[in-house]
């Protein structure tokens, strides 16, 4: 034993040496351990996700015996003093909420992106990057907090306008009326926008780096504009990528609890206007969980989480079809 | 199994303090309401300079105290909705209360001052079911005769997080209108008809303060912090009161409390020409089956809060207990706990 940990020790140290050799002319044993500790790392993993559905699952139970599938997830009632549970509102909040973030988001993390890799001169590049991302390391409370005493005041003054403009509108109208208050299903929106923004354009910009110089100088060669570069050679060339960096975006506004529960409104009744109040999953389980007193009403709040998680799950699976047709869209294309 | 969870999670938080309960008698573990937690705070800090007899009491809510407490990992639990005599004999358990709060509806109305208003129960009601929609309606006008109303829409904010203020305003309408008790009803969190949700009194009180035409409900302790616009109250008396400490004191004097098993009262909508409607109350639960000496040393603190605490209370916009209710609540640890 002793023996052969020395041996692996001494093997490791040239190999580690010489870059470019890995993997070469390496001892099983090494090898067949690193193997070992990577699969348990990957099995670690899966085993915890399967743990945290069975113990969701089963807390569920009561909630779901009571109020079935269909019943639990079309029913708009929410209800604590009957007991009378349904997710719909959530389930709309939570999806209406995200697609307006990544309405937003998506432009204007591209153009962001494009600005950094094609447009900005060398000595803005790092400023404007560090300005991204410090966006990701600020903490969702405070986004909350933002939202809800810097950002809501500032947006009911513009909502009188939006209810002037936009709400006069025909078939769209309907979605931007409302009292000005600032706050409801729209500021949440905004607010989770801004906090996707820089996973989407960290990943855009990587990419749109790494292509390479000898496409976009082609293009260049050939009179393209900015435009038609970024159009037909950036995009294409990345967009497996940039298809993932949307969908890691998505799946963080979906979840995300704080900030939203402070600007969403929290209210349990369906609106048609996106100025009105609205509530998300992840809201309504932060909002009611400690003080939930009885057996069903727990359990039916759980059963909203284990309904977030399959949420999240078919926006990952629909991720994974969308990147193969893309794939599969690119090769014919060639 | 959902009693585990909950507990589970809740245990995260109270862990670590937790951790060694049974070596040290000289700290006494509680968990549960929110609402509570400023007093127990203040009073354990002064009691452990007194006695050197640490409390430690983790927020978590009363859903979580109650888990808490029947779980018995910790000594007292709190909640804000008292428990059924029925429920406590299932689970071994007994109840007590602490101190007395009040709370009142707030508003933003342009022109109209702090205690301008007055409302009553039903109207508060029709309110905060969107029956009564604008500031100038009939039902507010007859009760406010020379108070300029305007034509402004009304905008109810609630609470949108689990609260005991929830529970005893929404006990309060369930008690005054038949209509909020066959549509609505009371708990932690219902079902609003109409309005907002802000987190927490402060979220509430921030919305009310922002939004022109608002209406919301919050603790007393916030009214006087924010100097907000509140409202006067007609009582079931018949009287115009203002909220007031000497008003949520008199609402419990007048309930007899050695005629309510397990102090199952909920002090809204008292009787009694100075009570204060929408008061309540902290509900401190204890199990039977814990060890003499840790029951003891809870109650050995609340008796200490009853007696040296009323200050402290008082500067937290807390009602102490009226004497008669501290007899009682005496005579009951000694009929349930031998202590």
């Amino acid at each position: 034993m002793e023996s052969s940990e020395a041996a692996v020790g001494q093997k490791l140290t040239p190999a580690a040496e010489e870059p470019g050799t890995a993997g070469r002319g390496r001892p099983l044993s090494a090898d067949s351990l690193f193997h070992g500790v990577c699969v348990s790392m990957a099995g670690l993993v899966g085993v915890a996700l399967v743990a945290i559905v069975i113990a969701i699952a089963v807390d569920s139970l009561p909630a779901i015996r009571t109020f079935g599938v269909l019943g639990f997830l079309k029913s708009s009632e929410w209800d604590p003093v009957s007991e009378h549970f349904g997710a719909f509102p959530f389930i709309v909040g939570t999806l209406v909420s995200s697609a307006i973030a990544m309405v937003l988001a998506v432009p204007v993390s591209f153009g962001v992106a494009v600005f950094i890799s094609e447009l900005a001169p060398a000595w803005m590049r790092q400023p404007v990057s560090a300005a991204i991302e410090m966006l990701a390391a600020v903490p969702s409370i405070v986004y909350g907090l933002w939202g809800l005493l810097v950002f809501a005041p500032a947006f009911a003054n513009l909502e009188p306008w939006i209810n002037d403009h936009l709400g006069a509108l025909p078939l769209v109208g309907a979605l931007f009326q409302g009292p000005p208050m600032g706050i409801g299903m729209l500021t949440a929106g905004i607010v989770l926008a801004i906090m996707i923004l820089p996973y989407i354009t960290a990943i855009m910009r990587d990419v749109f780096v790494a292509t390479p110089t000898r496409l976009k100088e082609s293009a260049y060669a050939m009179g393209a504009t900015t435009w038609e570069v970024a159009r037909q050679i950036l995009l294409p060339y990345t967009r497996t990528a940039v298809t993932g960096g949307i969908f890691l975006g998505l799946g963080r506004a979906l979840g995300e609890t704080m900030a939203v529960t402070f600007v969403i409104g929290n209210s349990n009744n369906l609106s048609a206007s996106l100025l009105m109040p609205g509530a998300s999953i992840p809201s309504v389980i932060a909002n009611e969980f400690t003080e939930a007193t009885s057996k069903l009403y727990v359990s039916s709040l759980i059963y909203l989480g284990l309904v977030l998680i399959a949420i999240t799950l078919i926006v990952q699976v629909l991720a994974v079809l969308l990147l193969g047709s893309v794939r599969r869209g690119a090769v014919s294309s060639r | 199994m959902l009693k585990t969870t909950q507990m589970r999670l809740a245990a995260l938080a109270v862990a670590a303090t937790l951790g060694a309960g049974a070596q040290a008698a000289q700290t006494i573990t509680g968990a549960g309401s929110t609402w509570v937690y400023p007093l127990v705070a203040k009073w354990s800090t002064v009691y452990a300079k007194n006695t050197g007899i640490q409390v430690n009491y983790q927020s978590i809510g009363s859903g979580g105290g109650i888990a808490q407490i029947k779980a018995g990992t910790v000594a007292f639990g709190a909640s804000d909705k008292p428990l059924t005599p029925a429920e406590l004999a299932q689970s071994n358990l007994i109840q007590f209360p602490t101190a007395i709060a009040g709370e009142d509806v707030v508003y933003n109305v342009p022109g109209i001052k702090p205690g301008e208003l007055v409302l009553s129960g039903p109207v508060v009601a029709d309110i905060f079911m969107g029956k009564v929609k604008s500031w100038n309606d009939p039902e507010i006008a007859h009760l406010n005769r020379g108070v300029k109303l305007p034509a402004m829409p009304i905008t109810v904010v609630h609470r949108s997080d689990g609260s005991g203020t929830t529970f005893t305003f929404a006990n309060y309408l369930s008690k005054v209108s038949p209509e909020w008790k066959t549509r609505i009803g009371a708990d932690t969190s219902i079902a609003w008809p109409t309005g907002v949700g802000g987190k927490g009194n402060e979220g509430v009180a921030s919305y009310v303060q922002r939004i022109k035409g608002a209406v919301g409900y919050v603790e007393y302790a916030y009214i006087i912090e924010n100097h907000m616009a509140y409202a006067r109250m007609l009582n079931s008396a018949g009287k115009v009161v203002s909220p007031s400490l000497a008003g949520f004191q008199a609402a419990a004097a007048n309930v007899d409390f050695t005629k309510a098993e397990d102090f199952y009262v909920i002090l809204t909508d008292q009787p009694g020409a100075a009570s204060w409607p929408i008061s309540g109350c902290t509900w401190q639960i204890l199990r039977k089956s814990a060890p003499k000496a840790t029951n003891a040393s809870v109650t050995a603190f609340f008796r200490w809060g009853f007696e040296h605490g009323q200050d402290i209370a008082r500067s937290i916009a807390f009602g102490p207990l009226p004497p008669s209710t501290i007899h009682a609540i005496e005579a009951y640890w000694k009929k349930n706990l031998g202590i």
